[in-house]
């Protein structure tokens, strides 16, 4: 069996179980669009301080909507003991977590395609005006969706999942978090896009070296 | 020179924390026979079957399929082994068929769509092929797992408590399948607790208490009108009738 078409499968299957069952991306959304709005109550009109802030409440709602969303999306895997059933399939079982990361990647970022309009109506803030923010969401989404993936996969199988999950994530997500609302709020408040670069690189050197790390040894920790 | 049995077991341990679950395990099963493996709950069944499906490493100890240790197989040999298991292992948003297909393209089986139409006509759902597998019973859902374990022709196929949850019509329509299966020179493993049912169909007979195999005989050798007061002398009692 091909690895790429049997990641491809994998997504296939979980876009079309998304299409039907709306839970994740509804799930999120919803999420998402609370904490906009809740938050958007503590800024007077016009208020100067909006921008230096707008950043990290974006990422906030990112990362606590996508918390959610993974949940979801891997109690399908747990349902029916399917994940069992991919794990015994005869493909290689990183193509197993990458077909799952990719699932919930394709979600995170539609549902940021939408929040960030929404900041737009409620902060009055263009978070894309400069397209660099672009590759900061892609970039800290990715990071964020590659390590929530591992360890949703891993604490799926226990009883306390809701607790375990972003107790074992957001530690060590510290360092994407950190640069993509301080790199995130370089672009908003208009400095030069040379701040933000050492965060971007930082982002994208945790990315890669996770990707490699979970390439590796996946097979290894799945079966622990 | 002798052939090396299609899978064995050496000395297989299974640990979960301080629980050993499997304990100093060996075992040879011989290609093309069928082994039913009784116990009471908590005897280590359901374990070793994973641990001979690939599904979880022992802690010690080797398996090894054709004389080849486990850990040295590609993972394109888990394509010989079909597994039904206590869960259905589908998708409730999917229909039979999408499930069925979706399992075919990870196990690289050409035709998909017809062979998961062939194996639905088997296990008597065709006419509900297109439904969700969330509004199928209990015995459906099983009939759908059979499908989807059989469907890539597996060399080996084990089975975990198959019957749970089917009628007596969808029993005899399993029981007709394996027959087929031991036709087709597969080799079968299956846990159960249906005496009956079990030692109908097999050619070998093991029962397992506390995480060893306690008695082990060839078909032949087992009578079958004494063999239920023979298992619960071995097993330990009635309880362990299941």
């Amino acid at each position: 069996m091909n690895y790429l078409m049997a990641v491809f499968s994998i997504v296939k299957k979980d876009v079309l179980m998304e299409w039907r069952s709306k839970e994740a991306v509804n799930s999120m959304l919803v999420f998402a669009l609370l904490v906009t709005v809740v938050f958007s109550f503590i800024f007077e009109p016009g208020s100067e301080t909006k921008n230096e802030v707008v950043g990290g409440i974006f990422w906030i709602a990112v990362i606590f909507s996508g918390l959610l969303g993974l949940g979801k999306s891997m109690v399908s895997e747990v349902q029916g003991g399917n994940l069992e059933a991919l794990l015994l399939s005869p493909v290689d079982r990183s193509a197993v977590f990458f077909g799952k990361f990719l699932s919930n990647l394709l979600f995170m970022l539609f549902m940021e395609a939408v929040l960030v309009p929404l900041f737009t109506v409620f902060y009055d803030v263009n978070i894309v005006a400069r397209p660099k923010v672009i590759l900061v969401i892609f970039l800290a989404t990715y990071g964020f969706c590659l390590l929530g993936t591992l360890f949703s996969l891993i604490s799926v199988r226990t009883k306390t999942r809701e607790i375990m999950l972003p107790l074992m994530l957001l530690p060590v997500m510290v360092p994407v978090i950190l640069g993509a609302i301080l790199s995130t709020n370089v672009f908003i408040g208009g400095f030069p896009a040379e701040n933000a670069g050492n965060w971007i690189t930082l982002i994208a050197s945790f990315d890669v070296v996770f990707t490699a790390v979970i390439f590796a040894i996946f097979g290894l920790i799945i079966e622990e | 020179m002798e052939k090396a049995p299609l899978v064995a077991l050496r000395g297989v341990v299974k640990r979960y924390g301080h629980v050993a679950a499997v304990k100093d395990l060996s075992l040879d099963i011989p290609e093309g026979s069928f082994t039913a493996i009784f116990g009471p709950n908590g005897a280590g069944k359901s374990t070793l079957l994973k641990i001979l499906s690939n599904q979880t490493r022992p802690t010690s100890g080797e398996i090894l399929y054709s004389g080849v240790p486990a850990a040295k197989l590609e993972d394109s040999f888990r394509s010989k082994f079909g597994v039904i298991s206590h869960q259905p292992f589908v998708y409730d948003n999917l229909s039979a068929k999408e499930n069925l297909e979706f399992y075919a393209s990870l196990y690289g089986v050409k035709n998909a769509g017809a062979r998961a139409c062939e194996l639905l006509k088997k296990v008597d759902l065709y006419t509900r092929r297109d439904d969700p597998v969330r509004t199928f019973s209990r015995g459906m859902l099983q009939r759908v797992s059979i499908a989807r374990a059989l469907l890539h022709d597996p060399a080996i196929i084990f089975l975990d408590e198959p019957y749970t949850g089917l009628d007596s019509v969808a029993s005899a329509s399993l029981t007709n399948i394996l027959r087929e299966q031991l036709e087709g020179r597969k080799t079968i493993l299956m846990v159960t607790h249906d005496l009956k049912t079990g030692l109908e169909l097999a050619s070998r007979v093991v029962i397992m208490k506390k995480g060893r195999i306690i008695y082990f005989r060839e078909r032949g050798e087992v009578d079958a009108s004494a063999f239920e007061s023979v298992y619960l002398e071995q097993a330990g009692g009635p309880e362990a009738a299941g």
